[in-house]
This record gives structure tokens, C-alpha cells and sequence, in this order.
């Protein structure tokens, strides 16, 4: 068959891990068995079921993970709906690698890292705690705040405990928004928590969750000094190709699909408030 | 230059026809004229211009993308690509050829919609010189001569004839298998351009000033409040986009019969609520942003893009089609008049 950027490749979900109540990860590999296609931490792909429709997911997993490509997914969608219906074995269509993904190799070589992430947000920076974890010595000191409704909506909980909180040079903050009985940790919103912290204005910022957390935690980052060139989020709004052509997932001039998903907030500055 | 007398033409569509597919503009049984296959019987449409416009033949309104076997075993994929032959598109008006560069600048940049191109490369496209420009014609204001307009082969018409001028290996390929066509008198061909400039000075729109607006201009433009008038009676029906020659927004979507499901592509509107909602919220609520964002990329952000070309070529059929009479020369105006 001749090929297009919009003519996908059969996948198989191998493997499915729920996380939370409304978060399940798919692990997708090719029918050859191999990992359908390399990717740059942050970017994303479009998956799709055929009859149900297809959509953009961020890659959860890191290029470092040579066997498979995972997409962490909350339910709340038609397409989302039927993906946390399958069973492992069955087959969706995958395409991609899209958008520019985080300055992992560049802008973040060196830098002592701070990532804030809320609920699902966790998911695109995932991919690049990981990477950032297999390439220890490229980077500073690394900061993680992670927050979530409750402890069982934390996405990722049992690799959190297990690895990043046992790892050197690595601190993890957990919170959560309101008291439970088997949770001894912080209590209270991501943005309080990061201000609370007052991490050092000299480190770059990584932060994707829900719109209000972004806000805040932005805010309360400028407080405390943050040059807002120093702080990169990763947006989405909805695709159709991801190529840049079919119109709608624009900020201004720019197209979340080809020109982000990844944007420092000095470049958001720039385009009209749309997103 | 070639020509050949018009009662000749038949003559002309038949030998062309003989080689490939050629699609000239017909008037239909409901009055609207439009590009459709050539047959003996079939009449070339002497108005200015098709109802819809020119972009169909690269981009149709709807295309099969690909195939989907669904079955307990898994997915298989089918090819449902429609095979594409050579074809010569006759008659085409300066503003719609100037919109095949305008979506060409969209379809063709990396990666390439193989779709699109490949009807691009198997089309010859025979542009027409409008002999009588009419009053909502404001292509000279974006720098398009509509009495020579770019094309594989440009033509002109008066009482008499029609003079044949190729332009490109493509144009000059096809000329050379029409050994019908006569020598052209130069001359003849000449006077029509200068009667159709004539006509150009005297068209209302041509004026229209496009200074304060263009590249750059987002910041002094998004948050004007003339948007929230302007776009006040908009119906969000999408007319004005289907009749665009320059709109190139597309939807996916799937049609799934028994065990197969069929992907295709459909022209979609930024002027239709949906376009842009997700299960996360809707970044254009209200349909003034949503019309802010349909004149923003014609005037601005498709200029931010491509040095500068605006997305818009001034062939007029919004201000004919629009239900409620508004349109991109009210726009461009009023934001004008705000601009102190």
C-alpha cells in the first residue's frame, strides 16, 4: 500500500496496568513485536480504534525503554472509553512520533530540574523523569512535586515508591488535596505545596496538570522569583491529522501539533490567550 | 502563443479530452456553474466564475484516507486510495490559481499529504483572463493580475478566438499535442489584457487597504473589540468556507459497515462549534472567537507562516454566498477604521 502521514501502522496492546480509578497504561508495541517507532520525551501519537475514532496521546514511556511505547490514559471520551474496555492482546492503529517534545539533550543538559505535575498531567513527564533518571549524570539535582485528588489517583504510585523515591538525588513530593486515613503525607493543593518548598530560582521548571493548577502554580513561581523563560509546560487541544494541516489545534500563528506540544511560558506570552 | 477560433472550441475540449480527463466550468440544472468532466454535449460556462471553488479538484470535499478490516484476529488495512490519472483543469480564473499556491504552501510542506500531491502533480492547469471582473472582485489587491493570470497555460478570449500562451513543460506538453491550435496573434491577446486592466480601475473594491493587517500584526489585532460586532449575526454555518478556494481545514471521520470501516476526510469549518471542543473544554466558545479565527488566518497567521502571503486571493464568493451579508472586506475595513 503507498504510504501517507495519515495512513497508520497496526499496533498491539501487549500489556495493561491500571493506575487509578479513571487511569489505565497501554503498552503498545508493532505486530513485528518490536517498538513501533522512537520518539524525543514529550511528544505524542495518535492511536486510534477503528470505528470508535482516533486521538492524540502523550508517549508515557521513555525513549530509554527499548521494547515498547506505554500511553498513560484517563477515561473520558468515546475513544478513551472503548481503550479502557480492551483486553491485552487486541490491536489498535498508531501513528506518529508528533510535535517537538522537551529540550532533554539542549536546554535541560545540566540543569537542576523541578517537575510539577497534577493528576494525568503526570503523564507526558513521565517520559522525561525517566529519561532524565537513565542519564543521571547529563543533569542537577531533580526536584518532582506530584499531586492528585487522593492517594488512589496518583497515576504511576507503585514505580514512584518503588524507584524515584528510593533513588539518590532524586526528591519526590507527594501531596494530596484532602486528608485520608492511610496516607501520612502532605495534605494540600500543588501550587501551595511548590510555594511551601520555595525550590531554588535557578532551576528549570517542567509543569503540565490541570489548567487552574498551572495558573497557580505559576503564579506562586513568579513570587518566588522564576525568570518565566526557565519554565516549559506541554499543551493539548484537539487534533485531527497532527501534521499541521488540518486547522484546528492553532495558538495564533503557532500549532500545538508541529510547534509544541512543548512551550516555555516567554513563548506562550507571545501568542493570543486561546488555550 | 497559439490560439484557435471559439467555434472551434468543441473541437479544442475534444482533443484534450482525448488525451486525459479535462474538467471545464459548466452551468448545472440548478444554475450554479461548476468544473465537471468534459463530454460532447457539455457547454463551457462563459461567466466569471464557478460557484464552489477550484480547490475540489486537488481537494475534494470528501476522500477515502484508508481502510479498516475489523475482525476478532485484529485489523487489517485496506487500500482505499482512489487511483489518480493525468487530467487538464480548463478555465481556471487568477484567484483560484493563486489559491492552489496558497494550499500547496499547506499540503506540500513536510510531511507532504500524498493525496493532495498527487493530484497536484497529475493536473495541467489552463488559467482563462477574466474579461469582465465583477464588483466583488478584489484579487489585484493581493497582487493577482486576473488579465494574466499564472497557470500551466494561460488564455485569453475575445469575440473571435482563444489565444493559447504555454507556460510551464506541463503547459507546453500539452500544446504541443494539440495540433489544432494555430498560430496566435499576439496582439489580439494583448488588447484583451489591456481592456480587462481598464475594467480593473474602475472595480469598487480597489482600494481596499491591507496595511494594518499581515504578519505580525496578532498583538494589534486579536483583542480588537470590532470582533465582537462583527461577528454578532454570524449563523456559524460555514458557507463562506466551503466556497473559499483557500480553506484547507479538514475533519477525519469514519463511516464502519458490518466488519469494515471506511476513514475519510471531509472539508470541516473553524466557524462550527465542534471544531475545536474537547472532552477538556473549548479554547473558542462563542462564535466571535470562533470568526476571529477563521479572518485571523487568512489576514495574520497564515502570513506569520508563509512570508507574508495572505491566505485569502479576493475572488468575492463569500460576499455572494453569506447569509447575513458579512465578510472579509467588512472585516479588513472595519478593523481599519478602529486603527488609529
Amino acid at each position: 500500500m503507498r504510504r501517507d502521514p495519515l495512513i497508520p501502522m497496526i499496533g498491539v496492546v501487549s500489556h495493561i496496568r491500571v493506575d487509578t480509578p479513571d487511569v489505565k497504561t497501554f503498552r503498545v508495541i508493532g505486530l513485528d513485536g518490536k517498538k513501533p517507532f522512537e520518539h524525543i520525551p514529550g511528544q505524542c501519537a495518535m492511536l486510534s480504534v477503528p470505528g470508535v475514532g482516533e486521538a492524540l496521546f502523550s508517549i508515557t514511556s521513555s525513549p530509554t525503554e527499548e521494547a515498547y511505547l506505554e500511553f498513560s490514559i484517563k477515561k473520558c471520551g468515546c475513544v478513551t472509553d472503548w481503550l479502557h474496555a480492551m483486553t491485552p492482546g487486541q490491536q489498535v492503529t498508531i501513528r506518529g512520533p508528533y510535535g517537538n517534545g522537551f529540550p532533554v539533550d539542549t536546554e535541560f543538559a545540566g540543569k537542576d530540574l523541578l517537575f510539577v505535575a497534577g493528576g494525568i498531567g503526570l503523564a507526558p513527564l513521565h517520559s522525561v523523569i525517566n529519561y532524565c533518571r537513565h542519564y543521571r549524570d547529563r543533569y542537577g539535582r531533580i526536584d518532582i512535586v506530584y499531586g492528585a485528588r487522593s492517594k488512589e489517583d496518583l497515576v504511576d504510585y507503585e514505580e514512584i515508591l518503588n524507584e524515584w523515591l528510593s533513588e539518590d538525588g532524586i526528591n519526590v513530593h507527594l501531596t494530596i488535596d484532602r486528608e485520608q486515613p492511610d496516607w501520612d503525607g502532605h495534605v494540600g493543593f500543588v501550587p501551595n505545596y511548590v510555594k511551601e518548598l520555595s525550590p531554588d530560582t535557578g532551576m528549570t521548571v517542567v509543569m503540565c496538570g490541570p489548567p487552574v493548577m498551572i495558573k497557580f502554580t505559576l503564579g506562586g513561581l513568579m513570587e518566588l522569583g522564576f525568570p518565566r523563560d526557565g519554565i516549559y509546560t506541554t499543551l493539548e487541544l484537539r487534533m485531527k491529522c497532527a501534521l499541521g494541516k488540518c486547522g484546528r489545534c492553532n495558538i495564533g500563528s503557532k500549532y500545538v501539533c508541529k510547534d509544541g506540544p512543548v512551550f516555555r511560558f516567554d513563548q506562550l506570552d507571545e501568542l493570543p490567550d486561546e488555550y | 502563443m497559439k490560439q484557435i477560433a471559439l467555434n472551434r472550441l468543441d473541437e479544442l475540449f475534444a482533443a484534450i479530452s482525448a488525451r486525459q480527463t479535462l474538467l471545464i466550468p459548466q452551468q448545472l440544472e440548478n444554475g450554479d456553474a461548476e468544473f465537471r468532466p468534459w463530454s460532447a454535449e457539455a457547454k463551457l460556462y462563459t461567466g466569471l466564475k464557478t460557484s464552489r471553488s477550484a480547490k475540489d479538484a486537488f481537494f475534494p470535499q470528501v476522500e477515502n484516507l484508508v481502510g479498516f478490516k475489523v475482525s476478532e484476529q485484529g485489523i487489517e488495512l485496506m487500500d482505499t486510495r482512489d487511483e489518480v490519472q493525468p487530467f487538464t483543469l480548463f478555465g481556471v480564473r487568477g484567484c483560484d490559481a493563486r489559491s492552489f499556491d496558497i494550499l500547496d504552501r499547506v499540503f506540500l510542506a513536510e510531511p507532504v499529504d500524498t493525496f493532495y500531491a498527487d493530484r497536484r502533480a497529475a493536473a495541467t492547469v489552463v488559467t482563462l483572463a477574466c474579461n469582465r471582473p465583477e464588483t466583488t472582485c478584489f484579487c489585484q489587491s493581493f497582487g493577482i493580475d486576473p488579465s494574466r493570470p499564472a497557470g500551466d497555460v494561460t488564455c485569453w478570449m475575445d469575440a473571435e478566438n482563444l489565444y493559447w500562451q504555454p507556460n510551464t513543460d506541463k503547459g507546453r506538453a500539452l500544446t504541443e499535442a494539440l495540433s489544432l491550435l494555430e498560430e496566435g496573434e499576439e496582439a489580439r491577446a494583448k488588447r484583451v489584457e489591456e481592456d480587462i486592466q481598464a475594467v480593473l480601475k474602475r472595480l469598487p473594491l480597489k482600494d481596499l487597504s491591507l496595511d494594518h493587517v499581515g504578519a505580525g500584526k496578532t498583538k494589534a489585532l486579536f483583542d480588537r473589540p470590532e470582533w465582537a460586532e462583527l461577528s454578532e449575526a454570524c449563523l456559524g454555518c460555514g458557507a463562506c468556507t466551503f466556497v473559499c478556494p483557500t480553506c484547507q481545514c479538514y475533519d477525519i471521520e469514519e463511516f464502519k459497515s458490518g466488519g469494515s470501516v471506511r476513514r475519510f476526510r471531509c472539508w470541516d469549518s473553524c466557524m462550527y462549534s465542534d471544531f475545536t471542543l474537547m472532552s477538556a473544554g473549548q479554547p473558542r466558545p462563542t462564535q466571535t472567537e470562533r470568526f476571529r479565527q477563521r479572518f485571523m488566518h487568512k489576514l495574520v497567521y497564515y502570513p506569520d507562516n508563509q512570508d507574508g502571503l495572505f491566505s485569502c486571493v479576493g475572488c468575492g464568493r463569500c460576499l455572494v454566498k453569506c447569509p447575513i451579508h458579512m465578510n472579509i472586506v467588512k472585516v479588513i475595513n472595519a478593523l481599519k477604521e478602529g486603527t488609529a
